[in-house]
């Protein structure tokens, strides 16, 4: 069973169709890439997915559950998680609290009034931040980090609650060359864990790391297939050179 | 033998933490204050204290969640005529029934704005909040105007001091050391809660509502719980500044009480407790001198000398001591073993 299924999503800002009957499905442990030129609708069909918008036809089942109309808190609590396209970690917060206020995100009232788990959260907050070559500067507030070790920090921050499905837009955006390949070998191990959606520009990196790519145009699905297919399709050859 | 090794959280980039130092100096200061203050000036202190507590209400929702209350004169005041209503109408002046009642009063009214305002499907905007404090604090001060149970203008004067069995608490000493003891007791409670996981919570609505939002926190609910819990501080300090000052009057409840506690908290600095503490005694203390001494233009030399502050130290007076980062703290990392685990 696909552990994510967007079926006929249609947004609509205004006069502008953003999606079009857009289709997503994600099978479990899968890692899957959205691409597409500027402007096709990848981040629109993410957030829809999300919840940061909601779709104005459609549906999303996530699980076996219709989340359409679920707020990102209850997509989380299924087990959703998402790292924004536009950095968002909380600066002015250490490293180590950014994560732990991911961590604890689900913990009661009570054992958060009573810090009842944070000796419990303490080892897997240090695990992630080792995981992404961050433990060093647990201390330090976010503000400090580098534009690509803020990205980092977010990845670590969605990862961190164990998410079932985490949705990644453009991770790399902004990144070094030496970063961006870095930020792959840190994604490689999460594979076993869960589901993975990916928006991304870079081509190469969407082709290392993925299993199934979806390819958008002006809000609908143009292609959908693995790597090897999507990089023989004839269609996406036209639409990307279309666009060059 | 005592491990010398220190956490992280117990020392910033520069030395040893300021924070705990300025809140012993303010504890000894104000301590000792009624042992060298003419009586008069005891009474003016006492009430001083009293504002203090209102101050840490509006911190709370400010300073640590981002929640713009314009409103908080509406707990404060409704408390302040709650209690009045008890000691007129029915005689009940008992501070074991009078202070709890108030705090009822207090946590109720927040409780029904709190969840009017906040409870949405979808988080409410700064803006929102905002003018809806406001209309609220508006709303209840006519009210209380314009209802002639309630006093009217005049508000409810001359009403029976607070009880202890047979003991009567009137203005001095006693009462001073009552309402500090009770701002110790608040303020120690509002460390813990900030310094907790739930004060991490907090940061992170204040910080970046929608980011937490994702991570899946019910932040319509931490607001309401946390507007809900102000309402109670304030409520407790009406209480206690009714039966201090012996009436009770509509400006208890309305914009001009509610803008007065932004001011004492933006003045001092918001999001510290003490920056609270130290922007009300200031702000009072300034108001009072300046009032004495240039009776006409006091209010004008008073309101520069707050835009200047603001202004130039718009995180407050606290900020000319406190570095940002010892401001906003640390929230989980446990101490490391030996180490002096200061929060």
């Amino acid at each position: 069973m696909a552990l994510l299924e967007a079926r006929g999503l249609v947004k609509i800002f205004g006069k502008l169709m953003a999606l079009n009957r857009a289709e997503l499905t994600v099978a479990e442990n899968e890692f899957h890439g959205l691409i597409g030129p500027n402007g096709s609708g990848k981040s629109t069909l993410m957030k829809c997915v999300a919840g940061a918008e909601i779709a104005t036809h459609g549906s999303v089942l996530f699980a076996g559950r219709d989340i359409t109309s679920a707020t990102p808190a209850e997509r989380a609590r299924a087990g959703m998680s998402l790292k924004f396209q536009i950095t968002s970690v909380l600066p002015a917060l250490t490293l180590y609290d950014n994560v732990l206020l991911a961590l604890q995100a689900q913990t009661s009232l009570s054992s958060l009034v009573f810090s009842r788990t944070r000796g419990v959260l303490h080892d897997r907050v240090m695990a992630m931040l080792e995981q992404f070559r961050l433990a060093d500067r647990a201390d330090n507030p976010a503000a400090a980090l580098s534009h690509g070790q803020q990205q980092w920090l977010e990845i670590a921050m969605a990862l961190a609650p164990e998410p079932k499905l985490l949705l990644l837009d453009e991770p790399t955006g902004g990144m070094s060359l030496e970063e961006r390949r870095v930020t792959g070998e840190l994604l490689q191990p999460i594979k076993k864990k869960c589901s993975l959606v990916i928006v991304e520009h870079d081509l190469d990196f969407i082709r290392d790391i993925c299993d199934r790519l979806t390819v958008l145009d002006q809000g609908s699905v143009l292609d959908c297939g693995s790597v090897r297919e999507i990089q023989s399709s004839a269609k996406v050859q036209e639409v990307y050179l279309r666009r060059a | 033998m005592a491990n010398l090794a220190v956490s992280p959280r117990s020392r910033t980039a520069f030395g040893w933490q300021k924070l705990p130092i300025i809140e012993l100096i303010v504890l000894l200061i104000v301590a000792v204050l009624p042992l060298v203050l003419q009586d008069y000036l005891t009474v003016y202190a006492t009430r001083v204290l009293i504002l203090c507590l209102f101050a840490l209400s509006f911190d709370l929702v400010w300073g640590y969640a981002g929640i713009m209350s314009f409103g908080q004169a509406v707990f404060f005041g409704s408390a302040g005529y709650g209690v009045a209503l008890l000691a007129r109408d029915l005689g009940i002046t008992s501070i074991f029934f009078v202070l709890p009642a108030g705090v009822l009063i207090g946590f109720t009214f927040a409780l029904l704005l709190g969840g009017f305002l906040l409870l949405g499907r979808h988080p409410s905007s700064v803006i929102f909040v905002s003018l809806g404090t406001l209309t609220g604090s508006y709303a209840v001060d006519r009210l209380a105007r314009g209802w002639y149970y309630l006093g009217g203008q005049n508000g409810i004067p001359s009403f029976s001091t607070m009880t202890l069995g047979s003991y009567e608490f009137e203005e001095g000493a006693v009462f001073y050391y009552l309402a500090l003891g009770f701002l110790i007791l608040v303020y120690l409670l509002c460390r813990f809660l900030t310094r907790s996981q739930f004060g991490l919570a907090l940061a992170g609505l204040r910080e970046n509502e929608q980011r937490i939002s994702f991570f899946g926190y019910k932040v319509q609910h931490l607001k309401a719980i946390i507007f809900s819990l102000s309402g109670a501080i304030a409520g407790l300090a009406g209480s206690l500044y009714a039966f201090h000052e012996g009436f009770v009057w509509p400006n208890m409840l309305g914009v001009v009480m509610s803008t007065q506690v932004v001011l004492y908290v933006l003045f001092g600095g918001a999001g510290t407790l003490i920056g609270a503490v130290i922007g009300t005694v200031v702000i009072e203390s300034v108001s009072f001198w300046l009032s004495n001494n240039y009776q006409d233009i006091w209010p004008i030399i008073l309101g520069v000398l707050l835009l200047l502050v603001i202004l130039f130290r718009p995180a407050g007076l606290i900020s000319l001591v406190l570095s940002e980062r010892e401001r906003v703290g640390n929230f989980g990392r446990p101490p490391k073993k030996g180490s002096d685990g200061a929060p």
